[in-house]
This record gives C-alpha cells, sequence and structure tokens, in this order.
C-alpha cells in the first residue's frame, strides 16, 4: 500500500508540480522516461515518490525518449497503467512510437509541456511539438494553466482507459509559462481522485497467459485501411466520453471543461482563437476592450484531437472578424490551427473574416497589448466588411512587417 | 516445472510447441529452428518482443500469428525495450496483485536480427541491458538485412558480398570487420552473455535455459544461416553452420559475470575457413587471385580469436 500524501485544500503548484500530483494520485503502475526541460520535474518526481513509497509502481529510467514511449508501449500492452512527460526534441524523438501506442490502442497518458523545435535550439514554449503530435492518432487535451494541468491529467487517464476508447492521451501545458509558475490549484484527497479514475481494467493483457495476444502485427493493403479507419472513428467516438468525463468531473469539483472553451461569445464580433496560456492572455484583452465598447470574445480549443470542427463552427459562426493564432512555425504554409479552424467556418453560410498570426516562437512573450492589438485590428475588419491586414501575419516579430497574402475583392 | 529435460532431440522438438509452423520464414531458415529451441526449452509463460526483420514479418501477418504466446512488435530498435516495459508492468501488477495470476512463472525474452541488434537497436539494447531487466535478449544473426533483400550490416563480416558492400572488380566486398557484439555485451557486466549455434542444439537449448534461469539481463548471439542471401541450398542449413563452428569462425562459448569465459564447443578437427567460405556463393569472388589476401586475413583473424577466447577462458579474468 502506498503511503499517505498529505494535500492542503489549496496548494501552491507549478504545472510540472501539479502533472506529476495527477500521476501519483493516479498510482501509475510503470513510467518509462527520459527527462527533458520543460518538462523533467514531472517525472523526477514519480521518482521520488516512488523512492518514498507514495506510489507502488515502477520508475524505469531509460536512455531516450523513444526508449521512454517504447517502454511505455511495453508496459500498457502488459495491462497496468502507464505514464511519461516530455517537451520539444523529446517529443520529436518520440514521434515514431507515438503513431504505435495509438495503432495499438494503448491507453498511455503523456503529459507533454510544450516546447519550441530546433533548430535555432530553444528551450521556452510554443506549440510546435504539440502540432507535430497532431495527426499521431493520440487524443490531444490542452491545459491553459496549472489548476488544469491537474484536472485534465486526472481526466486523461479515466478517457483513455475507457474500454470505448482505448486511445492514448496527451496533456498539455504551455513550457515555463504554465510548467514553472506556480499558481493555487485545488487538488482533490487522494481517494477522491482515485476514486474518480477508477482501477485500470486491461484489455487484451499481455500478463494473462490464459490468452495468449500478438501485438504490433503487420497489415498491408489488405488491412491497414481498415485498420487505421477503425482508429479514426475511435478518436472521433471518443468525444461522447470526453464530455461525459467532464460531466462526471464537473459533478465533483465544480470545474466545469468544454472540449471548446468559449469567453464572452454570446454576442462577440470580434474573436481571437487559440491555444495554451494565450488563452487566458486574450481574455483579459476582450475584457478590457468590452469595457471600451468593443464586441470581443475568445475561443479557447480544449481538445485538440479530436479537432471539433462542429462546435468550432457553431461557436464561430455569427462572428464578423475572427483571428486564429498559431504558436508553431508555419514552414510554408498557413498556420495549421489557422487552415482548420477555417475549413470548420467554410461549411457556414456566414463565412465570417479570417486571418492567421503567427506569433510567440520559442518563448516569444504574449502580452494584453498584443492581444488587444490583434483584436483591434479584426475590429477595423468588421467595420470595413473585408479583411485589411495580410491574411498571415507574424505579430511580435522585430524587424519589419512580415506577411502574406491578400484578400479578393470582386 | 520451469525447466524441460533435453534427452533427445526428437522429444525436445515437439515439446510444449508455441510457435506454430505456419510461418512464412524462407525454407531452411535457422531462425525458426532457433526460436522453437527457445520456446521448447521451457514450460513458463513467456512474454516475447519481436524486433522489425525477417522473424517478425513472418510470424505476425494479420489475421495470423505464429506465437503462441505473448508476443509484442513495436518498431526495429526497441523490443529490448518494449520487454524491459513489460517486465517492470509485471513487478508493479505483482507487488500489487493485480496480475490475472499472481504466482505465474514468466520469462521475458527479445528478439533481433543483427541489423536491429548491432546497429540500429544497439543504443535501446545497451540501455535495457545496463538497467538491469530481468530478460533473454536473442539475436539471431545472420549477418545482413536479410529481410530487406541483404544490405550489409554491422554484423556482416569482412570480404561478404552485400547488396551495399558489393564484390566489383575494384571490391572484394565488405571492408570492414565484424562488430563483437558478444564482448560488448559481456562489458555490461551481463551475469550471462553467449554465442550459440543451432548445430549444437544441446548446447544451445541448455545456454538458452542458463539465460532464462539467470536473474537479470542476458544475451546470447546465435549464428542463423540465411540460405537466401549467403547463397547455399536451403537443405544445407546445418551443414553450413557445422563448418561455421568447426572452423570457427563462429566459436561457441559463454561469458558468466562478464569475465568467466568457457568455451562450450572445441572441434577435433579443425577447418580450414576456405571450405566454409567456398560454401557460400557470397564469398565466391574471394576464391579470385587477387582476393586471396581476404581470405588469408579471415584466417588469421579466427586463429587470434580462438586464441584469445582460450587464454581469457584460463585467465578466468
Amino acid at each position: 500500500m502506498a503511503e499517505k500524501f498529505d494535500l492542503n485544500e489549496r496548494e501552491v503548484w507549478d504545472g510540472n508540480y501539479a502533472a506529476s500530483q495527477a500521476l501519483r494520485q493516479a498510482q501509475v503502475d510503470v513510467v518509462a522516461a527520459y527527462p527533458i526541460t520543460p518538462s523533467t520535474p514531472i517525472v523526477e518526481n514519480y521518482g521520488a515518490y516512488v523512492a518514498n513509497g507514495y506510489i507502488d509502481g515502477e520508475f524505469v529510467m531509460v536512455e531516450s525518449e523513444h526508449a521512454a514511449m517504447s517502454g511505455c508501449v511495453g508496459a500498457s500492452a502488459a495491462g497496468g497503467r502507464v505514464a511519461t512527460a516530455t517537451s520539444s526534441q523529446g517529443f520529436a524523438l518520440m514521434v515514431e512510437v507515438l503513431y504505435q501506442a495509438s495503432g495499438m490502442r494503448l491507453p498511455i497518458v503523456l503529459t507533454v509541456v510544450n516546447r519550441a523545435l530546433a533548430s535555432p535550439l530553444n528551450v521556452r514554449g510554443d506549440h510546435g511539438d504539440m502540432y507535430l503530435g497532431r495527426d499521431s492518432g493520440w487524443i490531444q487535451i490542452d491545459a491553459f494553466n496549472a489548476q488544469e494541468a491537474y484536472d485534465l491529467t486526472l481526466c486523461a487517464f479515466k478517457i483513455g482507459e475507457n474500454h470505448d476508447v482505448r486511445l492514448p492521451v496527451m496533456v498539455h501545458q504551455d513550457g515555463f509559462i504554465t510548467s514553472h509558475t506556480a499558481q493555487n490549484v485545488y487538488p482533490l484527497s487522494d481517494e477522491k481522485a482515485y476514486g474518480f479514475i477508477g482501477d485500470i481494467v486491461p484489455v487484451d493483457d499481455m500478463l494473462d497467459f490464459s490468452r495468449p495476444v500478438t501485438y504490433g502485427a503487420q497489415t498491408e493493403e489488405d488491412w491497414h485501411f481498415e485498420h487505421k479507419a477503425k482508429q479514426h472513428k475511435a478518436l472521433m467516438d471518443s468525444r461522447t466520453v470526453i464530455d461525459d468525463v467532464f460531466a462526471e468531473f464537473e459533478k465533483l469539483t465544480g470545474r466545469k471543461y468544454n472540449r471548446v472553451e468559449g469567453y464572452d461569445m454570446d454576442d462577440a464580433e470580434v474573436v481571437i482563437v487559440a491555444l495554451g496560456t494565450t488563452v487566458e492572455t486574450a481574455r483579459v484583452a476582450a475584457q478590457e476592450l468590452r469595457e471600451e465598447g468593443v464586441k470581443a470574445g475568445v475561443v479557447g480549443i480544449r481538445v485538440f484531437r479530436p479537432f471539433p470542427f462542429d462546435q468550432v463552427r457553431d461557436m464561430l459562426e455569427n462572428a464578423k472578424s475572427i483571428a486564429v493564432l498559431d504558436r508553431s512555425s508555419p514552414g510554408g504554409a498557413m498556420g495549421a490551427f489557422f487552415n482548420e479552424v477555417s475549413a470548420a467556418l467554410y461549411t457556414t453560410p456566414n463565412r465570417p473574416l479570417i486571418t492567421n498570426y503567427i506569433y510567440g516562437l520559442g518563448g516569444r512573450d504574449f502580452s494584453v497589448a498584443e492581444a488587444k492589438r490583434i483584436f483591434l485590428e479584426q475590429k477595423a475588419n468588421a467595420d470595413a466588411g473585408h479583411i485589411t491586414t495580410d491574411i498571415q501575419q507574424f505579430s511580435g516579430l522585430r524587424g519589419p512587417h512580415l506577411g502574406y497574402f491578400q484578400t479578393k475583392r470582386s | 516445472m520451469a525447466i524441460t529435460s533435453i534427452k533427445n532431440l526428437k522429444e525436445f522438438s515437439t515439446n510444449n510447441d508455441r510457435f506454430e509452423g505456419a510461418h512464412t520464414l524462407c525454407p531452411g531458415c535457422a531462425h525458426s529452428m532457433i526460436v522453437r529451441e527457445l520456446m521448447n526449452c521451457t514450460d513458463d509463460n513467456l512474454v516475447i518482443a519481436s524486433n522489425t526483420g525477417c522473424l517478425e514479418v513472418s510470424t505476425a501477418v494479420y489475421p495470423f500469428t505464429s506465437w503462441d504466446t505473448s508476443w509484442i512488435h513495436i518498431g526495429f530498435e526497441n523490443a529490448a525495450t518494449a520487454v524491459s516495459g513489460a517486465e517492470a508492468m509485471f513487478k508493479a501488477r505483482k507487488k500489487k496483485g493485480t496480475l490475472k495470476d499472481n504466482d505465474a512463472s514468466v520469462k521475458f525474452v527479445a528478439f533481433g536480427g543483427d541489423g536491429s541488434t548491432y546497429d540500429i537497436g544497439f543504443q535501446w539494447l545497451s540501455g535495457a541491458m545496463e538497467r538491469g531487466h530481468d530478460f533473454t535478449y536473442i539475436c539471431l544473426d545472420n549477418e545482413n538485412y536479410a529481410n530487406t533483400g541483404g544490405q550489409r550490416s554491422s554484423a556482416t563480416p569482412i570480404g561478404a558480398h552485400t547488396s551495399t558492400a558489393q564484390a566489383g572488380t575494384h571490391s572484394y566486398g565488405k571492408k570492414q570487420k565484424k562488430k563483437d557484439i558478444v564482448a560488448i555485451m559481456a562489458a555490461h557486466d551481463a551475469p550471462y552473455v553467449a554465442q550459440l549455434a543451432p548445430n549444437k542444439w544441446k548446447s544451445m537449448a541448455k545456454g538458452f535455459q542458463k539465460a532464462l534461469e539467470t536473474e537479470g539481463p542476458c544475451f546470447i548471439n546465435t549464428v542463423s544461416p540465411c540460405c537466401t542471401e549467403w547463397k547455399f541450398d536451403p537443405k544445407d542449413t546445418i551443414n553450413i553452420t557445422d563448418l561455421a563452428t568447426d572452423t570457427l569462425m563462429f566459436p561457441i562459448y559463454e561469458i558468466i559475470n562478464g569475465h568467466e569465459l568457457n568455451i562450450l564447443y572445441r572441434p577435433k578437427n579443425v577447418l580450414p575457413v576456405e571450405e566454409y567460405l567456398a560454401a557460400q556463393g557470397r564469398y565466391k569472388h574471394l576464391f579470385k587471385p587477387e582476393n586471396k589476401h581476404v581470405i588469408e586475413e579471415i584466417q588469421k583473424n579466427i586463429n587470434e580469436y580462438w586464441e584469445m577466447l582460450q587464454r581469457r577462458e584460463e585467465a578466468r579474468v
């Protein structure tokens, strides 16, 4: 039995500590890990909990992130609860195995502390790593602060291990801004938290020798397509389970989560759509602009995968001008997030104006003033009835303006 | 009973057969002999991981499987890590009492070809050995990437022709010597390391049993003649293996706790390496006059290595 860990009703935790406490309360059986900045403390803390008897688990310190996820796959196929953490280059090194984990339908929880991808080498937060995982077949949930990092990590186990889902889940938080900033966090008691998640009930347990299982078979053109389609369907169907788990969590804690988080969206005319801590910055800016009479609203994407296409559309279709903020180097295209939001809106009769901002790369600060400026550009668009800026522009960049493409007007 | 007795081959070969015959390995491939021996030499439950390679692609093509036990394949490089994770989970669940059968005796085994062992999975293997998981890694060493058409690996011997180290008018094939994986694994201070061959089936089965019974990470390199890429008649697999062990191209030995070396087979008549080379198409070009020096070098390498093994056996250091 694990030792009792005393918690106060209110703790002061950073995002990393919050995530590691969730791992402790979930009594994760195996963590196979290779620490990397800024996610390092998550697995260090797990190791400390094991070393001091607060978890009855195995901490496997491997020699690379690729091995970390490989170990997690082996452990998860062996039927217990598994988690690990990573960031940036480590995430990139894991990518091969991320696809294998989801293809084998293993409910591993990966806490991703978002950080820029080199080169140039950078330890600060942007969403390059998060985007790299977007086609990997994992559920991706995004926390905007430390409390959410804790809450959503608890939810992640319950979602992924649900037998109707059986998929691995990433819980994202922004490097340093969330991971290293101490905030008030209201934890659940250990009993309440574990009661919420419940025991893992393995499916196709490699350690059940009464029923041998083969994991990681080969399929060619005869069956591969059906497997991938089934996996996609499982991801799409997980939406109901995610909603149910969020509802159950709300009942337990009063804290309500939605796959898409709208802020002042009822009558919003100008909107920022964003991920991560930027959502909170934009909310402050929106609040201030509301006082000046600007009908500003914010849409934060809570569940990045499965992408809430219909909810995004429903929430945004009556806006006049929308800024979609991508915190990842777009690599010769429009921002990927912009493309997804635009695609959702293209299917509405009233297609709002929509532009793309590339911002905050490598941890470049995103301020309330910058968010306000973006809102006001949307207001100018809304007033003019057309896009008055470049469709894609870099925001917060030194030197001359960088932007691409202008709107076509008849 | 954890260990099966090894009396005669007929009895042994039908014991506890958990590797089904319906695989798609080439006729004459030694992989299936080695795998079958491993699975027959114990009655314990097995969790097996395989790297990508001939064995994997030939035994688990959906909707079929040859594995009548728990089996997992992730990628080319990480079977040692997959089995590490499973072994860690076994320990965690045993402690918590959440296993289906908490008293089950379980052995963890990883298979890799030489490409995945010597080359692409080298780091993953080294990591798993260092961490000290209780598992046995078995390399099916056919000295090339046979699954993809016979490219050179760092296990390919000097002088062999492969598709990426070709013999031609200006080349005698691979220029580099074979990596000494057994020494490297012994240098991890592993409790049991060995090099074994399927023609010496009793010593191979005993070596497997020793590895399975030894707590901690064990490594076994097995010679697995490849009729397709070594270019010999499929019926000659064991004959070629005899030549490999009798020329000492593949000496059979074990190293306990990183230093206690025991030679497990001493040929009565050590054959000249030409006999081994001449039996395989991949060495055909070495018999041209201009390549004679390569054969001499191979023989010299064999003699020196055998001398070293004997001295280390005496020295026990």
